[in-house]
C-alpha cells in the first residue's frame, strides 16, 4: 500500500519535473537577454521556498519512518546486557536526533530567509571567536557524556564471564554453523584444524584417537600420501603436466602436514582427552534462560561473523584464531513469542560477514528454554554422546574405541582390505583397493567424504 | 613567505606554439586538460557504478523476480532467466563500492579539482611537474580500465566487498570472483595507488613552492587547504594499502601466509599457518579511514568556496576552518580500528579508538556550524552550485550524527555490518562528496570549458537528486536498525524466524529501490546538461560568479601558462565579499588594499 503510494508520488514528481523542464526551455528561449550565469530573482525565490518545502518533507518523512518502523526494529532485547545497550542506543538517538533537527533546521531556514533581496547587502562577518568557542565546547561536553556511558557499557559487555558461565563453541564454515557443548565437565576439548575429518571429526577435536585417525587418513586414505605417490609413480597412468603438478603440490602439502601431525601425536597429553570425551554437538543452539554463556568461535575457512540480533551480540569468527563473547539470555523463546504476539518467532544466529555466495543463507536457529526443559535436553545429549552407538541426528563425536573404524577410505559398496599398520611398499592389496577408486577425485565426492579430496 | 613565482616553463610566447592533437588532448601536460581528463574518466566510471547499484537494488526490492533489465546487462551467465546470480550480486556490490570510492570520489573528485584549481588558485603557471602529472592521469586511466574490464572476466569480478578481506579474497576456491577478478582488482589498485601518489606529491610541491607573490599560506583559499591536507593524507596512507595489496598478492600467488592460518577450504587442507586476517584489516583501514577524508575534504573545500561566494559573505571562521581540517586530517590517522570493534581485536584497544573517533566529531561540528553561520545574514544567490553545496552541508550533518552511534563500540556491536552502516557512510561520505563534486562541476564549468551550464536543468537535477538521495538512504537506517545485515543477496532467511521484520524490510527495500531509480534517472539530466553545454552552452564571461580567487583573473580561453602576461600578485585573503566601504560586493585577491584598509 505504502509502496504503491510512494511509486505514485515519484511518478507525479517526475511528471511535474518534466513539465517544468518544458516550460523552462520555452522561457529561456524567449528571454534571450537573460544571461545563464545571472540567477534571476524569481529563480532565487523559487529555490528559497523549495528549501523550506524540502525541510518540511525531510522532517515529515523522518517522523513518519520513526512512527511506522520504530528505531529498534529488531524488537525488544532478549539478553541482560541487551537492555542496557538499548537504553544507551536510545540516549544516543535522542541526542543525535535533536542535533539533526536543530542544525538542519538552521541550515534550511537560513537558506530560505537570507535569499538575495535586491538592495539588501550581506552582513560582513568573518569570525567571532566567542561563538566558535561555544560550538567547540558544547559538542565536546556532549561527547564526553556519550563516551563515558559508551565505554562503561563496552567494558561490561566485553569483560570476562563469570565462573558459572556455560562454555559453548560455535564453529562456522561455508555456509553453516555447528555448536559444540562442553558437556558435563563444562570444559571444551582441544582442537587443531589438521585433525578435521568431514564425517568423523568435522570440528577437529583433539584426542589421541583423532590424531591417529588423521594420520592414518593422511597417510593411506583416498587422496592420501600413499595414494598420491602411487599415482605419481605408476607408469601405466598418463598424467597431464597440470595433473602432475597438482598432485605434486598436494603431496608436498600433505608431507608437511603429516610431519606436524607426528609432532602432535608425540606431544599429545592423553589426560586432556577426557575434556573432549563428553563434548557434544548440536545444529540448533539451545540455551537456558537466565544462564550466562561464554561462547568461543572458530572458523574453518573464511571470516564469518556470529550475529545474534535479538541478544544484541556479535563477534567475528576468524580462521586461525579463537574469538569470544558472552551473554545471558533472559527471555525464553516462548515468552518472546507471547510478548511479540507472533507464534512462529524464533531467535537466530546469522552470519554477518561476507563469506561467499550463500552468505545470506548461513544461519543457525537458537532456542531459549526454561531450566527444566533445558536440563532434560542437555542430559539426553550428553548421555547420548557417552554411550556407544548413540542415535543422534547431529553429526556427532561418535567414535568409540570398540567400533573405531580405520578403514575410512572404504565405501559401503566396495569393501577394501584393512591396511592398518601394514607396510606400504609393494602392497598389492592397497594398489588394488585404489584402482577401484580411480575415478574418485573428480566424481566420487560423496564416497570420498571424510577425506581430503586431491586438489585437481 | 617565499612565494615567488617560478616561471620555469619559459612561457613568453604563451599559447602561440602549435600543438598537435595528441599533445593537446591526449598526452597533455597542461594541468587544466589533465583535470578535464580526470573528470571525463570519472563521469564514465560513475555512470558504470550507478548502473551496477541499480542492478543489485532491483534484486533487493524484487528478489528472485525475473527482469529484462537484469538480463540485458548481465546476460544468461550472471542473470540466468533474468534473475541475478548470488555470486554476481556480491560482484556488483564490490565493484560498485570500489568504483565509487576510488575512481569517482578519489581519482575523479580530487584528481579533477586539485589539477584544475591548484595552479590557478595559487597563481602558478602549471603543476610543479607536468610530466608526472600526465603520468598520474594515465595510471589512473589504466587502472580504471582494468577495474572496468574485470567485470567481463569469465569467473566474474572481485566479490569480496570493496574491503576485500582475506581469506575470502585470498582463496580462489572460496568464491568465483577471487580468481582472476581479484587479481585484476589488486593490480588495478596498485596502479591506482601509483597514480594517486604521483598526483599527491605534485599537489604538495606545487602548493608549497609555486605560490605567487603575496599568496601566503593564510591567504590560500580553503579549497587549496583542503587539497593540500588531502594530498598529505594520501601520501601517508596509500602506501600502506599498497603494502596490504602486495602482501595479499603474495599470499595468493607465492604461497606466503601473511593473512592465512589454519584453513580448510572446499575440503582442501592448506598448510598456511601463523598469518592473521586481522593484520590485513589493520593495514586496510589504516588507509581506509583516512580515505574517507580523502574523499570528503576536497568536497568540503569546494563547498567552502562556493558557499562563501554565493552568500556574498566571507566564510565564517576562516582560521577555524583550516584548524578543523588539520585536526580532522591528523585524527583520521588514529581512528582506523573503529571499523574493527567486533573483529576479535582486544576490547581495550577498542576503547581507545572510541575515544579518538568521537574526538573527530568536534572539528566536524565546528565546520558544520561555520557553514551555517556563513549563510546567516547573507545575500544568497541560488546558482546550481550553491544548491549542491547546501545539500552537502545537510548530508554532512545527517550522516555525521549517525557516526556517533557507530563510533560507540557498545552500540556498534549491534549495528556493525548492518544497513545502518551502509546508510551512514553513503550519507556522510557518498552523498556529501558527490554533492561537493556536482557543486564543483557547476561552479567551475566556465573555467573548464568556457561555457555556462543551464541553471534550470541544474535546479531540476539538484532537487531530484536530493529527494532521491534522502529517499534512498533515510529508510536504509531503519532497515539496518531492524538488524538487516549488509551484503545479503536477499532476506529470505528472515521468513524462518521473523516474518514481521521481513515484511517491514521488503516494504522499505521497495521504497529505497524506487527512489534509487528516480535518483539515477535524475543524473541523466546532468549528463545531458553537461555534454550539451560543452558544445552548445552560452559562452561564459571571465568571472561569472563575481568571485575573488585568482582563477577568475585568467582569460576564458585557456592559455598554456594560465596568465598571458605577468603572474598576478596577491594582496588579500580570498573572502572579501560585501566588505563595508567597498564599491562592489567582491574584491579579487589581486586588488591592492586601499589606504587604511585592514585585511580582515
Ligand atoms: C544511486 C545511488 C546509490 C545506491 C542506490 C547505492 C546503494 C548501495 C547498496 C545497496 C550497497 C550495498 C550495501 C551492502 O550490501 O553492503 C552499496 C554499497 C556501497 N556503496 Fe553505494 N549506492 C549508491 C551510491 C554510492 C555512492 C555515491 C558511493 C560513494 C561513496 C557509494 C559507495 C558504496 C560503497 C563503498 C559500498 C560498499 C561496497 C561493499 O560493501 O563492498 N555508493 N551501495
Ligand atoms: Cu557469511
Ligand atoms: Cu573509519
Amino acid at each position: 500500500m505504502v509502496t504503491k503510494l510512494i511509486i505514485l508520488l515519484v511518478i507525479v514528481l517526475g511528471v511535474i519535473a518534466a513539465a517544468q523542464l518544458m516550460r523552462v526551455h520555452e522561457l529561456s528561449s524567449k528571454l534571450g537577454e537573460q544571461k545563464e550565469h545571472e540567477i534571476s530573482n524569481r529563480d532565487n525565490r523559487w529555490n528559497a521556498s523549495m528549501m523550506l518545502v524540502f525541510m518540511i518533507v525531510l522532517f515529515g518523512g523522518f517522523i513518519w519512518l520513526m512512527l511506522t518502523y520504530g528505531w529498534v526494529g529488531r524488537g525488544e532485547a532478549a539478553s541482560v546486557h541487551g537492555h542496557e545497550l538499548d537504553w544507551l542506543l536510545n540516549l544516543n538517538f535522542v541526542i543525535i536526533i535533536a542535533v539533526f533537527f536543530l542544525t538542519n533546521f538552521l541550515l534550511f531556514w537560513f537558506a530560505y530567509k537570507y535569499v538575495k533581496k535586491p538592495g539588501v547587502p550581506a552582513f560582513y562577518y568573518p569570525h567571532n571567536n566567542k561563538l566558535e568557542m561555544v560550538w567547540t565546547v558544547i559538542p565536546a561536553v556532549v561527547l564526553a557524556v556519550i563516551i563515558i556511558f559508551g565505554l562503561k557499557s563496552w567494558n561490561s559487555v566485553t569483560s570476562e564471564s563469570g565462573k558459572e558461565a556455560v562454555n559453548i563453541e560455535v564453529f562456522g564454515y561455508q555456509f553453516a554453523w555447528q555448536a559444540r557443548y562442553a558437556g558435563a565437565d563444562n570444559q571444551l576439548g582441544k582442537f587443531d584444524y589438521k585433525l578435521t575429518q568431514d564425517e568423523k571429526n568435522p570440528l577437529a577435536v583433539m584426542t589421541g584417537e583423532s590424531i591417529q585417525l588423521a594420520i592414518d587418513s593422511m597417510e593411506m586414505g583416498l587422496g592420501g600420501i600413499a595414494w598420491l605417490e602411487d599415482k605419481l609413480n605408476d607408469r601405466d597412468i598418463m598424467l597431464t603436466p597440470d595433473e602432475r603438478a597438482a598432485y605434486d603440490k598436494d603431496l608436498n602439502a600433505k608431507e608437511k602436514l603429516i610431519r606436524l601431525l607426528y609432532q602432535m601425536r608425540q606431544s599429545h597429553d592423553a589426560k586432556l582427552d577426557k575434556y573432549a570425551a563428553d563434548d557434544f554437538f548440536a545444529d540448533t543452539l539451545v540455551l537456558c534462560v537466565d544462564q550466562e554463556y561464554e561462547f568461543s568461535f572458530r572458523s574453518k575457512d573464511v571470516i564469518h561473523s556470529a550475529y545474534f540480533p535479538h541478544f544484541r551480540s556479535q563477534m567475528n569468527v576468524v580462521p586461525g584464531m579463537t574469538t569470544r563473547l558472552k551473554f545471558t539470555p533472559d527471555k525464553t523463546t516462548v515468552e518472546m513469542r507471547k510478548s511479540r504476539g507472533v507464534d512462529d518467532f524464533e531467535y537466530v544466529l546469522l552470519c554477518n560477514k561476507i563469506c561467499g555466495g550463500s552468505h545470506y543463507k548461513m544461519k543457525m536457529m537458537v532456542k531459549v528454554l526454561e531450566k527444566t526443559e533445558y536440563d532434560v535436553w542437555f542430559k539426553s545429549k550428553s548421555e547420548g554422546v557417552l554411550s556407544a552407538g548413540a542415535t543422534m541426528k547431529d553429526p556427532a563425536w561418535d567414535i568409540e574405541p570398540a567400533t573405531f573404524d580405520y578403514k575410512f577410505h572404504k565405501t559401503a559398496a566396495e569393501p577394501v582390505e584393512a591396511v592398518e599398520g601394514e607396510e606400504l611398499d609393494g602392497d598389492e592389496e592397497l594398489v588394488e583397493g585404489q584402482e577401484q577408486e580411480e575415478a574418485d577425485p573428480t566424481d566420487g565426492n560423496e564416497q570420498a567424504e571424510g577425506h581430503d579430496a586431491p586438489a585437481v | 613567505m617565499a612565494a615567488v613565482a617560478i616561471d620555469g616553463h619559459g612561457h613568453d610566447d604563451h599559447g602561440h606554439h602549435e600543438e598537435s592533437f595528441v599533445s593537446k588532448y591526449i598526452f597533455s601536460q597542461d594541468h587544466k586538460m589533465i583535470g578535464k581528463q580526470f573528470l571525463m574518466t570519472a563521469v564514465f566510471m560513475g555512470v558504470v557504478a550507478m548502473i551496477l547499484s541499480i542492478l543489485f537494488r532491483v534484486q533487493l526490492a524484487w528478489p528472485g523476480e525475473s527482469s529484462d533489465f537484469l538480463s540485458f546487462f548481465l546476460g544468461e551467465q550472471w542473470a540466468p532467466g533474468g534473475v541475478l546470480s548470488e555470486d554476481m550480486y556480491l560482484g556488483l556490490v564490490t565493484i560498485h563500492g570500489t568504483i565509487m570510492v576510488f575512481f569517482l570520489l578519489t581519482g575523479g573528485l580530487s584528481g579533477t579539482f586539485s589539477n584544475l584549481l591548484i595552479p590557478l588558485q595559487v597563481g602558478a603557471r602549471d603543476m610543479a611537474s607536468g610530466f608526472l602529472n600526465m603520468l598520474s592521469y594515465w595510471f589512473f586511466f589504466i587502472s580504471a580500465m582494468i577495474m572496468f574490464g574485470s567485470l567481463f572476466v569469465e569467473t566474474g569480478p572481485a566479490m569480496a566487498g570493496w574491503t576485500i578481506y582475506p581469506p575470502l579474497s585470498a582463496l580462489p576456491q572460496a568464491i568465483s570472483g577471487s580468481g582472476l577478478g581479484m587479481t585484476l582488482w589488486l593490480f588495478s589498485m596498485a596502479i591506482f595507488i601509483a597514480s594517486s601518489l604521483l598526483g599527491s606529491l605534485n599537489y604538495i610541491v606545487t602548493i608549497l613552492n609555486l605560490r605567487t607573490s603575496g599568496m601566503s599560506m593564510t591567504r590560500l583559499p580553503l579549497t587549496i587547504w583542503a587539497f593540500f591536507i588531502t594530498a598529505i593524507l594520501g601520501v601517508l596512507s596509500f602506501p600502506v594499502l599498497l603494502s596490504a595489496a602486495l602482501l595479499l598478492l603474495m599470499d595468493r600467488m607465492a604461497g606466503t601466509s601473511f593473512f592465512l592460518s589454519d584453513i580448510i577450504i572446499q575440503g582442501e587442507m592448506l598448510t598456511n599457518h601463523g598469518g592473521s586476517p586481522l593484520l590485513y584489516q589493520h593495514l586496510f583501514w589504516f588507509l581506509g579511514h583516512p580515505e574517507v577524508y580523502i574523499v570528503l575534504l576536497p568536497a568540503l573545500g569546494l563547498s567552502s568556496e562556493i558557499i562563501s561566494t554565493n552568500s556574498r559573505k566571507p566564510i565564517f571562521g576562516y582560521r577555524a576552518m583550516i584548524g578543523s581540517m588539520l585536526a580532522i586530517g591528523f585524527l583520521s590517522f588514529i581512528v582506523w580500528a573503529h571499523h574493527m570493534f567486533v573483529t576479535g581485536m582486544n576490547p581495550f584497544l577498542g576503547s581507545v579508538f572510541v575515544f579518538t573517533t568521537l574526538l573527530i566529531a568536534i572539528p566536524s561540528a565546528v565546520k558544520a556550524f561555520n557553514y551555517i553561520t556563513t549563510l546567516w545574514k547573507g545575500s544568497i544567490v541560488f546558482a546550481p552550485a550553491m544548491l549542491f553545496a547546501i545539500g552537502l552541508v545537510s548530508t554532512f550533518i545527517t550522516g555525521g550524527v549517525t557516526g556517533i552511534i557507530l563510533a560507540d563500540a557498545a552500540l556498534d556491536i549491534t549495528t556493525h555490518d548492518t544497513y545502518f552502516v551502509v546508510a551512514h557512510f553513503h550519507v556522510v561520505m557518498g552523498l556529501s562528496a558527490v554533492f561537493g563534486m556536482y557543486a564543483g562541476v557547476y561552479h567551475w564549468f566556465p573555467k573548464m570549458f568556457g561555457k555556462v551550464m543551464n541553471s534550470k536543468l541544474g535546479y531540476a537535477h539538484f532537487w531530484i537528486t536530493i529527494v532521491g538521495a534522502y529517499g534512498v538512504f533515510f529508510p536504509m537506517h531503519f532497515v539496518g536498525l531492524a538488524g538487516a545485515p549488509r551484503r545479503y543477496y536477499d532476506y529470505s532467511v528472515y521468513s524462518e524466524f521473523d516474518k514481521e521484520s521481513l515484511a517491514m524490510q521488503m516494504d522499505l527495500n521497495v521504497i529505497i529501490t524506487v527512489f534509487a531509480i528516480m535518483a539515477a534517472l535524475g543524473q541523466f539530466i546532468f549528463l545531458f546538461n553537461f555534454f550539451y553545454s560543452i558544445f552548445r552552452g552560452p559562452k561564459a564571461p571571465q568571472n561569472p560568479w563575481k568571485s575573488n580567487t585568482l582563477e577568475w583573473t585568467t582569460p576564458v580561453e585557456h592559455v598554456h601558462g594560465n596568465w598571458p602576461g605577468e603572474l598576478p600578485t596577491v594582496h588579500r585573503w580570498p573572502y572579501d565579499y560585501s566588505k563595508p566601504g567597498a564599491e562592489e560586493d567582491f574584491i579579487p585577491q589581486n586588488v591592492p588594499l586601499v589606504e587604511g584598509e585592514e585585511e580582515h
